[in-house]
């Protein structure tokens, strides 16, 4: 098992905010470095308890998925779905240009 | 705050004592007298109120059962779902946002009578814990308005604790209802997950979040409890095992009582904390009850295992907020692509502690680290399962102090680790899937002020009949 490591540098921060598809700029990397430095270390203590043998638990519940029968219900209406889109051209949500784009 | 509760007010109007309007105009205007000065609401219902009421006072006049929380006037934390008005979290991300549906627990409560009257404040996306990082300015706490009403529930509990409704609702997933509950000087129950549908709450940490309601007497929160637990076909993780009538259990004999009291609880507290503590403790033996010793070790572990599991769930729940189908989208520039759009509407929406844990949970989720961090974190929580499973063979609740202290004032807590040990005996709770209640217990007058102090009462899973009638008598030995 890996052991977290003691320290976090800005490049990993800067990777981890692709992965979370946020936009930081150099000030925010660096100060949650910091922030983020102080909690793992908290964290890490975790490390000290003898995990061994035990299941992770995911979940309280004992139980597992529970299925509904496969019938129709009442559904929203698309105006309903689209309410709140931030741009609507008729009845669909408008994005920008997905393919062959300059970033595509 | 002389108020009657929640259980008088509906007494009173399906009596025909009090007209439902009356009530539900009384109220509207102590909200906009006493709000500007708290912040605790976010949006106010003033004709959608008066317009619910008047339709109980009709039913009334029918002669037909307007049920049991007939005209009671509720607050709604803002992260759950409701057709009137917008709900936003109180994020940016969703400032705007207007909900096609009614949470289950909205539809209950109105079925039963209920009069929704606002949304209120909270820690955004209730990541926190002094409704500080609210996008609509900070919460303040009726006892002392430079104090935080603690949160992420504050707005709820600052309402309910200043006389602004006669219930309220918050959602608890590490302490989110129990600690504004302490702070407030009010009653805040989180039932055991899976009792009451979540069906319409903003999903955050989706193994450990429960709705649960606030209120001033313990009866109250019986009662709301009561209307909203239960399955819900829209909920797949609502429990299907029947709900008890509390009234139905018998009154705690204190005789057989047995309140077990771990010594994790009884270090790092203020000297107000550990009064109020001692205090019900020497009521509680004094009625008969033993006191137990228990032992539970990782309730020094169970905020590092929070602050993995919490933020891993909730950057993978958040991930839903990209600026495309609702929410904030960021300003489209010439040659952008998607992914862009969806880090930049992100980074705008989201507030900085929410960013935070985005980030926090990203990385313990990621790549090489997931062995580390997220599975070690889930094989504690089973072993803090255990732990309670242990100690609820030997005692029928837990008792112990709700926080280390009373309010604490705004800006005064800074750093985010400090912030997070807040909820140091209310976070095992929620990761062990388990009841807890926090009762008022005491008053530390130590700052000049008198702020309440909460105690804090845990039960197993499902037994929240039995935490329920041992609150109860607590609350009694303690006004006596």
């Amino acid at each position: 098992m890996a052991e977290p490591p003691s320290s976090l540098s800005s490049k990993d921060v800067a990777h981890v905010a692709r992965l979370a598809r946020l936009h930081l700029d150099d000030a925010t990397v660096e100060s949650y470095r910091t922030q983020l430095a102080s909690v793992l270390t908290h964290i890490a203590r975790l490390g000290q308890v003898d995990t061994s043998g035990v299941e992770p638990m995911a979940h309280p519940m004992d139980t597992v998925n529970r299925l509904d029968p496969d019938e129709p219900g009442p559904v929203l209406t698309l105006d309903q779905v689209l309410m709140n889109a931030p741009a609507r051209e008729g009845d669909f949500i408008a994005v920008p240009k997905v393919l062959g784009g300059d970033s595509a | 705050m002389n108020r009657p509760d929640a259980t008088a007010v509906a007494a009173a109007i399906r009596s025909g004592a009090l007209r439902a309007v009356d009530h539900a105009r009384a109220t509207l205007d102590a909200i906009d007298t006493a709000n500007p000065g708290l912040n605790a609401y976010h949006e106010v219902f003033h004709e959608s109120a008066l317009e619910a009421a008047a339709a109980i006072d009709a039913l009334i006049a029918a002669g037909r059962d307007p049920g049991p929380l007939a005209g009671v006037c509720v607050a709604v934390k803002d992260n759950i779902a409701t057709t009137v008005g917008q709900t936003t979290c109180s994020s940016r991300m969703l400032e705007g946002y207007r909900s096609p549906f009614d949470a289950t627990v909205v539809t209950r409560l109105r079925a039963a009578g209920a009069v929704i009257v606002g949304k209120t404040n909270m820690d955004e996306f209730a990541m926190g814990s002094s409704s500080e990082t609210c996008a609509w300015g900070v919460v303040r706490n009726p006892h002392d308005p430079s104090r935080t009403p603690g949160g992420s529930s504050g707005g709820s509990a600052a309402a309910m604790a200043a006389g602004l409704c006669d219930l309220s609702l918050g959602s608890d997933t590490g302490g989110s209802i129990r600690q504004p509950a302490a702070f407030c000087g009010i009653v805040g129950l989180k039932p055991t997950y899976g009792r009451i549908s979540r069906w319409g709450l903003v999903a955050f940490g989706s193994s450990l979040d429960q709705i649960g309601p606030f209120a001033t007497t313990v009866r109250d929160v019986a009662l709301a409890y009561g209307v909203m637990a239960g399955v819900d076909a829209h909920d797949s993780t609502s429990a299907a095992m029947p709900v008890d009538d509390w009234q139905s259990t018998p009154p705690t004999d204190a005789g057989a009582l047995r309140v077990g009291v771990p010594s994790q609880y009884l270090r790092n507290n203020d000297p107000a904390v550990t009064e109020a503590l001692d205090r019900a403790l020497g009521l509680l033996r004094a009625a008969g009850a033993t006191i137990v010793d228990v032992d539970l070790p990782m309730t020094d572990h169970g905020i590092s295992t929070y602050y993995v599991i919490a933020p891993a769930e909730a950057s993978s729940n958040l991930a839903r907020f990209d600026g495309i189908r609702y929410g904030h989208r960021a300003a489209q520039r010439a040659g952008e692509g998607l992914e862009d759009l969806y880090a930049r509407s992100r980074s705008e929406g989201f507030g900085a502690e929410v960013q935070r844990r985005i980030m926090l949970g990203t990385y313990v989720l990621s790549s090489g680290y997931y062995d580390a961090y997220y599975d070690r974190a889930l094989r504690i929580r089973r072993l803090i399962k255990q732990e309670f499973d242990t100690a609820f063979a030997r005692c029928d609740v837990i008792l112990g102090p709700t926080a280390p202290t009373a309010a604490f004032t705004i800006g005064g807590v800074t750093d985010p680790m400090q912030m997070y040990m807040n909820d140091v005996y209310t976070v095992n709770t929620n990761i062990a899937g388990i009841a807890g209640i926090s009762l008022p217990g005491g008053v530390d007058r130590s700052s000049g002020h008198a702020l309440p102090v909460g105690l804090h009462l845990q039960a197993p899973a499902f037994a929240e009949s039995r935490l329920l009638r041992v609150s109860e008598l607590l609350e009694r030995l303690l006004s006596a």
